[in-house]
């Protein structure tokens, strides 16, 4: 066992990755000589070469795009998008190529690309360095999304999202990455498209990924002092949904309550509500209930705390659920 | 070359020898603080101008040192440096005339000094409880872009404005205007950039591209941007290309004037190069010694845009002890005005983003309004 944070189990996924794997590249802003902005990708092009760990122009979507002629010669690019806010000038390569190329070319061509963007607020940033731009991707057919939340989900989810012959967004929770868990190198990970339990419960069902799952872990330790327990399940995989382990979830605790930064307006946790309602309505005993980001830009920073769900947002609606 | 127009022919100004393949930059003012002259650009304005360019870089400077100091107090949540560039902003911020238009990327402190922005609304974006700070009609200057290159097709946008208002090409010169458009080495990498050259170049639009080669997009030197010079570009979208001495305000301004004054007239684009280096980090949360060497910095050291023109106007007599003594002053009360100003910013009320998002409010974020000022409320006393 070894003490990591979410950002080196990130790196020791990555290298381990382009170890089993010489066609793994890595691409994108300043991913070589700095080792990324949040040094996700330090030491990389040092010990793999700059042919494999590519310095890019400043243009996201001329890393998207060469990314699918990469792939089309038989590489598997992983590519850096800096932050969450500057995705989208490559929004058009990732939604009308990456998403389609294996539809069109109906099955021939493969897009084993990951589009890893460190995503969320909560870092006191500037403008357009604290979005959450999953919902964008999830709607996307032909793309899947998924997000960690944990050192050892880090470590082993981006090594089975470049193994994988799909595209793959892969949202990294920017403010936890340097939060600290237990590996275990040789423990049998779980397959990347499975949602988990992480705290068992039997009042309230609270579904949570990304950044958003320690909120949800400390709003359950805070309800338990109230005597309400919650069952907090960490999404992992945003699309396509693991519902199995949701609906077994919500038809024990008939309540459950969605959380995420994005925006609530057609967001994760609206798609979320609408699954839970059509596959569970006789074991409700009250709404779907969404905490998220309200309906207007990411405000500036002084104000942030106020923008993102916290623990009070959270156990706010627990309550409402509760007494519904 | 005055303010009011130029006597001179403008096509050859931008003549074929900013076409071709040779390197040399125009410059007017050596690092040693020697005035030069070149065949194509000239400086003529007086000593008294040069003093006040003085006045603007040093204050430009005092406002870099006070930000970042602010920022390593943990007043302002990021900070991005001008250092090195404050000649490459001065000089093309004050050849603008006041019905021109800038458009700046998030470094542009010292074109939004000359622009008459108070820089505390700078910080204010910095510190987090703005993400715009002033209205772009004052002082004809555009918000802080960060996204890079956005403002590249904005700015063209502004121009071809100008131009179906019929302000460009009157002979007016308290009418004719154009626009500038910043961005750095790294932007020019970008679609938008690129298709603003395009846009600008069929339309002819009144629009001088301003690009801060500082070599550096955070760690990326300019060779992963560039194979050729990046003013040569501009001849392939069909309009001229000149590389400046970013570090002489007076080639600076000689040059900028030159192009605005080309664009006013109706006579479209112009892509200028000014060739400078960021002495400092990309940020204040960037450390420059995991990727660059640091004689590099030492030899652009020399090249300092601030001290060749303090020795010029000390060799040439044309300021004293006083003089300096004065602007360091100046800059003394500057620096409080940003630090007591600073401190007593007042954060925004969350309840304010609610009716920012759009003209016409609908009901659904009016109701988000009120359901949020209710939950507000709700913890009202429990602190008490
Ligand atoms: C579209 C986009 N991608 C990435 C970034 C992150 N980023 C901020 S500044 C920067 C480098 C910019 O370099 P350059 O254009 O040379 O300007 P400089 O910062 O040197 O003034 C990068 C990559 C961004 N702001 N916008």
């Amino acid at each position: 066992m070894t003490a990591i944070t979410i950002a080196k189990g990130l790196t020791m996924g990555l290298r381990a990755a382009m170890e089993a794997d010489p066609k793994v590249l890595i691409m994108g802003e300043d991913v070589g000589k700095l080792g990324g902005v949040f040094r996700v990708t330090d030491g990389l092009q040092k010990d793999f070469g700059e042919d494999r760990v590519i310095d890019t122009p400043l243009a996201e979507s001329g890393i998207l795009g060469t990314a699918v002629g990469l792939a089309m010669r038989g590489y598997r690019p992983v590519c850096e998008i800096q932050f969450d806010g500057f995705v989208f000038p490559a929004y058009d390569q990732i939604v009308s190529q990456v998403a389609k190329i294996h539809f069109r070319s109906r099955g021939r061509v493969p897009m084993p690309i990951v589009i890893r963007i460190p995503f969320g607020g909560g870092i006191g940033a500037v403008e357009h360095h604290s979005e959450s731009p999953e919902a964008y991707f999830a709607h996307t057919a032909g793309l899947k999304v998924v997000a960690c939340s944990n050192p050892v989900d880090a470590y082993w989810m981006i090594q089975q999202a470049i193994a994988s012959d799909d595209p793959i967004v892969f949202l990294e929770p920017k403010r936890r990455y340097w939060e600290k868990g237990e590996l275990d190198e040789d423990a049998e990970p779980d397959p990347l498209h499975v949602s988990r339990v992480v705290r068992p419960g039997t009042d309230v069902t609270v579904l949570a990924y990304g950044p958003m799952v320690k909120t949800a872990l400390q709003a359950s330790a805070a309800a338990e002092g109230e005597g309400k327990s919650l069952e907090v399940i960490d999404l992992r995989t945003l699309s396509p949904l693991d519902v199995d382990p949701i609906y077994e979830s919500v038809r024990r605790t008939g309540r459950a309550v969605v959380v995420h930064e994005a925006p609530v307006n057609l967001g994760l946790g609206s798609e979320i509500a609408a699954r839970v309602t059509e596959n569970c309505f006789y074991s409700l005993e009250a709404p779907v209930l969404r905490v998220g980001g309200f309906d207007t830009p990411y405000p500036p920073s002084r104000i942030e705390e106020e923008y993102l769900p916290d623990l009070d947002r959270v156990l706010d609606a627990v309550d409402r659920t509760l007494d519904y | 070359m005055s303010n009011s127009g130029a006597a001179v022919d403008l096509g050859e100004v931008f003549g074929p020898s900013h076409r071709g393949d040779e390197p040399d930059l125009v410059q007017l003012l050596t690092p040693e603080g020697e005035r030069v002259e070149h065949p194509e650009f000239t400086f003529d304005l007086d000593d008294e101008a040069i003093k006040g360019f003085y006045r603007d870089l040093v204050l430009t400077r005092r406002i870099d040192t006070e930000a970042t100091a602010l920022q390593r107090q943990g007043e302002l949540g990021i900070w991005a440096s001008l250092l090195g560039q404050e000649a490459a902003q001065i000089g093309s911020g004050r050849a603008l005339k006041p019905q021109d238009f800038a458009f700046p990327t998030y470094r542009e402190h010292g074109v939004a000094w000359a622009r008459g922005i108070d820089p505390l609304r700078l910080l204010a974006l910095f510190r987090g409880v703005d993400h715009g700070g002033w209205d772009p009609k004052e002082g004809n200057f555009g918000l802080y872009t960060i996204v890079i290159g956005a403002q590249s097709l904005h700015a063209t946008g502004y121009a071809m404005g100008l131009q179906r208002d019929g302000v460009i090409g009157t002979g007016d010169p308290e009418r004719d205007a154009a626009v500038i458009g910043y961005f750095g080495d790294g932007a020019t990498s970008q679609g938008d950039v690129n298709e603003a050259f395009v846009w600008a170049g069929v339309f002819n639009a009144p629009i001088v591209f301003f690009c801060q080669n500082n070599q550096w997009a955070i760690s990326v030197p300019i060779e992963k941007q560039s194979r050729a010079p990046l003013y040569q570009r501009a001849a392939g979208f069909g309009f001229p290309g000149v590389r400046v001495d970013g570090n002489d305000v007076l080639a600076v301004y000689a040059v900028t004037q030159a192009a605005l004054q080309r664009a006013r007239e109706g006579s479209g684009p112009t892509l200028i190069e000014a060739f400078t280096y960021r002495m400092g980090a990309h940020t204040t949360s960037d450390d420059p010694t995991r990727y660059r060497l640091s004689d590099e910095l030492e030899s652009w050291q020399k090249r300092d845009p601030i001290s060749r023109v303090k020795a010029y106007l000390v060799a040439q007599k044309a300021a004293d002890d006083d003089f300096f003594a004065g602007i360091e002053q100046e800059a003394d009360e500057l620096a409080e005005h940003l630090r007591s100003g600073c401190l007593a910013m007042p954060d925004p009320s969350p309840l304010d983003i609610f009716g920012q998002v759009f003209a016409e409010q609908t009901a659904e974020l009016q109701l988000q309004h009120d359901q949020y000022a209710d939950y507000l409320a709700s913890f009202e006393g429990e602190h008490a």
